[in-house]
Formats: structure tokens, sequence, C-alpha cells
């Protein structure tokens, strides 16, 4: 075991798939010398050269139509957006040509192509560098939608989002990137579709993604004295494991989702819905979603802290529910 | 152009075009008039020679990205008309499993990458497909077709900015038919030249008559070569017009006067008195050619006719339980 940090681990994961496929190639903006924004990227332009490391101009519709472009044509581009915000630019490209071209030609051709980038408040660069955006996608047919919470995840979940042969949207965030775990030497995949319980317990399951299945896990810790809460982390979207989260409500009987995207028309309602249609009775109170305030981010820190549900809103949420 | 079969081929692709259209825009209308509404059906009457002209440049593997007024250039580009018919009618035999129409034309075999539903959405696609010729070393050419009101997208500004940064082997089509939808291209696009565009982009850019299925052959050929050999991308600008309107649930809105000017220049009856003069080819010869083309689009419209529609029941099953 070692000690790496998650921006770490996504450069390893993508280090290693180049190093196995010459199709795969890196396109976005200043990911070359610099290695992307956040460094994910490190290393890899001096590595692997300007051919496979394909810095562009700011042009997300051109970054993520010439990824879609190269994938039905042989390769596996994966494309970076700087912030999930500046996906909007190129959604075109994403809704209307990622997610259906394959399917528009009767299966004729297969799009491999990860689109990687990184959302999320908390560092108080206001409402265009802060949205929560994973429910476009998720739903929109024709997208896998991936959200790794931890440095094992976000290296086993990118290598399997590199290998599958449909559209990723590849979603991390940005306070994540400098979190340290223990992790493994080597290789490992995590395979899409694979919920993975990140806490064991009895009185209430929660579901968290991305970054709140972090604070979830400090408060399942700091509760656990009085309650047992159990935190699953679906860790992908579409596909979504739902047998997973109902066997763990099958024993709980209660359920909270929780995440930082605005909590109207949310994927917090989607996983409900699955719920409430498949172990409904199995609920012995109302379940919850506790998302993110129906509202554009704000600058000020007071005021983004209170737009997003923090540790206290968990533990506050929990108690209600298993009084 | 000294080869003669290939000349007597140009003529051909272009009545296959015309006579498919008109048989197309047919079918369309008994099924409207029958309450049977498929889609929109958008004409390519009348731009027959830039279709020809460009795809005769090509091989079989170099790709197309079309449009949403794509059938011209998917049977230049050697596309069937029993699976496109049948495509068009939303059966289980056509190019696409009846999945996506009139404007979702698609056949990997001949590297034809798609029509588009979205107007300036398969421009960027087009340099995908450049560049991956070009990471792959290839030499695969892409013409990317656009009309000119794709030119006032951003992704014809953000494509034609890479290709030329990438010298990318692709070339950018824009025929030009004057209008977008109803919108006249003097009320959308601020020069009158769009292949003067290409300046600010650092690549040559053509202004041509697009009627004349030998100039545009001459001046894509000259494109793709460039492509070929490393040197990047080109832009050509094809005047032309449509003969009927945007599509048949768009009314007319262009003047009589002009519609029927525009019809005097015809790109089939020059192109094909020329091969008549040259002694290219006989009347005969022509009257045989048209025959056949009809014959091949009667067998098209049986098949189309006779081929079951998808199966719901199994589609619901593999697909939307996914």
């Amino acid at each position: 075991m070692r000690a790496i940090r998650y921006v770490d681990a996504l450069n390893e994961a993508i280090r290693e798939e180049m190093e196995r496929d010459k199709n795969i190639f890196l396109i976005g903006e200043d990911i070359g010398p610099l290695g992307g924004s956040f460094g994910v990227y490190k290393g890899l332009f001096e590595r692997f050269g300007a051919r496979r490391v394909r810095q562009t101009p700011i042009s997300e519709s051109a970054i993520i139509g010439t990824a879609v472009g190269a994938a039905m044509t042989g390769l596996r581009p994966v494309a970076e957006i700087m912030y999930i915000d500046f996906i909007t630019c190129g959604m075109d490209q994403v809704i209307n040509q990622a997610a259906k071209l394959s399917f528009m030609s009767g299966d004729q051709v297969k799009i491999p192509l990860v689109i990687r980038t990184q959302q999320g408040p908390g560092t108080r660069e206001a409402a265009q560098h802060s949205q929560n955006l994973e429910a476009w996608f998720v739903h929109t047919p024709g997208l896998k939608v991936v959200m790794p919470s931890s440095v094992y995840d976000a290296k086993g979940l990118l290598k399997s989002s590199i290998r599958d042969d449909s559209p990723v949207i590849f979603i991390e965030h940005r306070l994540l990137y400098f979190k340290k775990e223990n992790v493994p030497e080597g290789e490992w995949l995590v395979p899409l579709g694979e919920a993975e319980i990140k806490r064991k317990g009895d009185d209430i399951t929660v579901v968290a993604t991305s970054l709140m299945v972090q604070k979830v896990l400090e408060v399942a810790e700091a509760l656990s004295e009085e309650i047992s809460m159990e935190v699953i982390d679906p860790r992908t979207l579409v596909p979504l494991d739902i047998e997973k989260i109902i066997a763990s409500i099958k024993k709980t009987n209660k359920v909270l989702i929780t995440h930082e995207a605005p909590v109207r028309g949310g994927v917090g309602g989607e996983i409900l819905r699955q719920i409430t249609e498949k172990a409904f009775d199995y609920l012995d109170a109302p379940p919850k979603v506790l998302g993110g305030a129906n509202t554009p981010i704000p600058f000020s820190p007071c005021l983004e802290d209170a737009c997003i549900p923090q540790k206290e809103d968990i533990i506050k949420t929990v108690k209600e529910m298993v009084r | 152009m000294q080869d003669k079969e290939k000349l007597v081929e140009m003529l051909e692709l272009m009545y296959r075009i015309r006579f498919f259209e008109e048989r197309a825009k047919k079918l369309y209308k008994a099924g409207m008039l029958s309450g049977n509404f498929l889609g929109a059906l958008h004409s390519y009457i009348g731009e027959e020679a830039i279709a020809v002209g460009a795809c005769s440049c090509l091989k079989k593997d170099d790709y197309v990205l079309s449009t949403h007024r794509g059938h011209g250039h998917f049977i230049a580009k050697g596309g069937d008309l029993k699976r496109m018919l049948a495509e068009l009618q939303g059966k289980e035999t056509g190019y696409s499993k009846g999945r996506g129409g009139s404007m979702h034309l698609f056949d990997l075999e001949i590297g034809f990458l798609g029509g588009n539903g979205v107007v300036g959405g398969g421009i960027p696609l087009a340099i995908g497909t450049a560049f991956s010729a070009q990471y792959r070393g290839s030499n695969q050419a892409t013409i990317c077709f656009f009309g000119d009101g794709a030119t006032t997208q951003g992704t014809f500004h953000e494509s034609l900015n890479i290709a030329s940064l990438w010298k990318l082997p692709v070339i950018f089509i824009c025929e030009n038919n004057l209008y977008a939808v109803t919108t006249p291209a003097d009320e959308s696009i601020s020069i009158p030249n769009v292949g003067e565009r290409a300046s600010a982009y650092g690549i040559p850019g053509k202004v041509i008559d697009g009627n004349d299925v030998l100039l545009v052959h001459r001046t894509v050929l000259e494109a793709v070569e460039r492509a070929r050999s490393g040197k990047g991308p080109t832009l050509i600008e094809c005047k032309t017009y449509r003969w009927d309107p945007h599509c048949f649930v768009i009314p007319e809105t262009r003047i009589k006067d002009e519609i029927e000017n525009w019809k005097k220049k015809d790109p089939i009856p020059c192109f094909e008195k020329r091969l008549l003069v040259e002694k290219i080819i006989s009347p005969e010869d022509i009257k045989r050619m048209k025959s056949e083309i009809i014959n091949e689009i009667d067998k098209a419209e049986d098949f189309a006719k006779n081929s079951p529609f998808p199966n719901v029941e199994s589609f619901q099953e593999e697909i939307c339980a996914q």
C-alpha cells in the first residue's frame, strides 16, 4: 500500500491506459506542458508528446466534436472539459451527437469516448464555476455517468470508462483532488454499474455521491455511538446499481439520499423513484433527499456554504429520521 | 477530365439523385395525405452537381459528414437506394434499422458518418474524422458538407480554426443555396461570399458555381490533393439553389421568378449537353440510363414497402430496458 492523491490516481489511470493502447489520446484546454488546470495530466505531455496530448484552443464544441468524430473512426479519445460549467458551450456535441450517433447509425459505430470534467462548489468561484450538473447527463439516454468519491475508485473507474465502448461523462470533484488515501500498487479496475457499501450499518441507509460520500462517512463516524449508518456510494449514476441500494434498505428500512446538486430535478429524486417503485413496503419512515439549494451558487463563503448540505445538516436529518 | 467512363458515371449519379428525390418526395407527400406523417424531408433537387462533383474526388474509405439535406451526398458516396428508401420509411431493413430516418443516413462501409439534424452540428465531427486519419497516418480525406445557414453557427468558426492550426485533411464545402430555411443569406451572413471567410483562418477559400459539376470536381480534387499531402484544409463555397422549399412542411416564401430563373440553370442538362456534344454519350445511352435508374428506384420502393417495420417488443427489451 502507498498513499497517493486523487489527482495522482487519475494520472496513473490515464498513463497506464495510454501505455496499453496507442489509440487513446487526450484532448482539451491547457493540457500540454501545464498538465491540465488541476494537474491531472502532469508529465503526460512529456511522456506521450503533442500527437497524443492535444492541447486545443478554447473551443468546447470543437473539443467534444473532434473527440466524437475520432471515436467513430477507431480512436479512443479522453476529452477534458476544464469545468463542467463550460460543457454548456459544447452541449450539442454531447447531447445530440455523442449520445445519439451510435444509436442513430443503427449500431454501425461505437463511440468509445470519455469526457472528463470536474465540478462542485467550495472554492468560492461563484455560480459559473461551481455547479453540479450530473442530472442533465443522467437524463440523456446514450450516456454513462460516473462520479468517483475515493482515490481508489477514481483510478479504477477511469480505467473502466476508457475501456468502455459508450460515451462516458466522468465527473470528478475539485475538492477531492488533493485528498490522499492508501491504495495498492499496480493496476485495478472498478466496473461501471457497481455501487459500493462504504460503511456497514443497520439503522439507516444513506446514499451519497462524490464529495458528499466523504461528509457522510465523517458523520457516520461521529454518530457511531448512537446511530448505525450504512453508507452507499453508487459510483456510477448510469448504469445505476439500484439492487445494492434496495438490499440495504431491506435491512435498515430507512433511506436518505444526499448530493450537492440542487435538490429540484436532481438525481436523488430519480433514485428515490426507483426505491419507491421497488421497495416501498420496506420503508418504515418517509424517505428523504438532502440536496443543494435551488439557487445559483453565491460567491460569498457564508452564502455558498449555506446552499450545500453540510455535516450539520446531515446529522440533523439522520437524527430526525432515526428517532 | 479525360476519363469518359467517369464522366458518364457522374451524369448517372446526378440523375440517380434527381430521380430518387422525386420519388422520395412523391412517397412523402402521399404519406402525408394518408395521415402517415414521416418527419421532415429536405429535397436536394437543384444541388446535385455539388454532391457528385465533390464525392467523385473521394475513395471509398474517405469520410463524408453530411447535413439534414443529405440524400444527394449519400447517393454520390455510394449509398444503396433500397436500404436508403427503407430507412426513409422507418423500416427494419433501413441503414439504421429505422432509428434515423431521412436526416440521419449512415453507412460506415462507405465512410458516410451521418447526416445531421442540427445545423452546423456535423462540422466538429469532421474535425474528428480528419484528426483520426492524420493520427493513424491513413491518408483518408474528409469532406464536410454544410449549408450557408451553418456558417453562422459557432461550430463553423471553432472547427475551421482548429483544422487550420492542425493542418487537418478536411475539405469544407458550403452549399450556399441562398437561404437558411427562409432567411436570405444576405440577411444572415455579413459578407457576400462565405468562401472569403477562409482568409480569416489562413486557409485557401474558393467561391464557385455549384451548378457546374466539372468545376466542382476540379476544385474539390485540388483541395483533396492538398489535404492528402498534409497541407491542410480548404473552404469551398458552391453557389447553388434548391428548387423545393426548405422542407415540405415549410411553405415556399421565395418569389416564383427567382425559382424559375434558377431552374434554367439546372445542373443536369448543361452537363448532359456537353457529354452529347463531345460524343461521350449518345441519346440512346441516356435514355437507357434513365430507365435503368427508374427501374432501380421502383425496386427500392418495393423493397421498402415490403420490408417489415422494426419489432417493437424486441426494441423495448433490448434498448429501452438499458
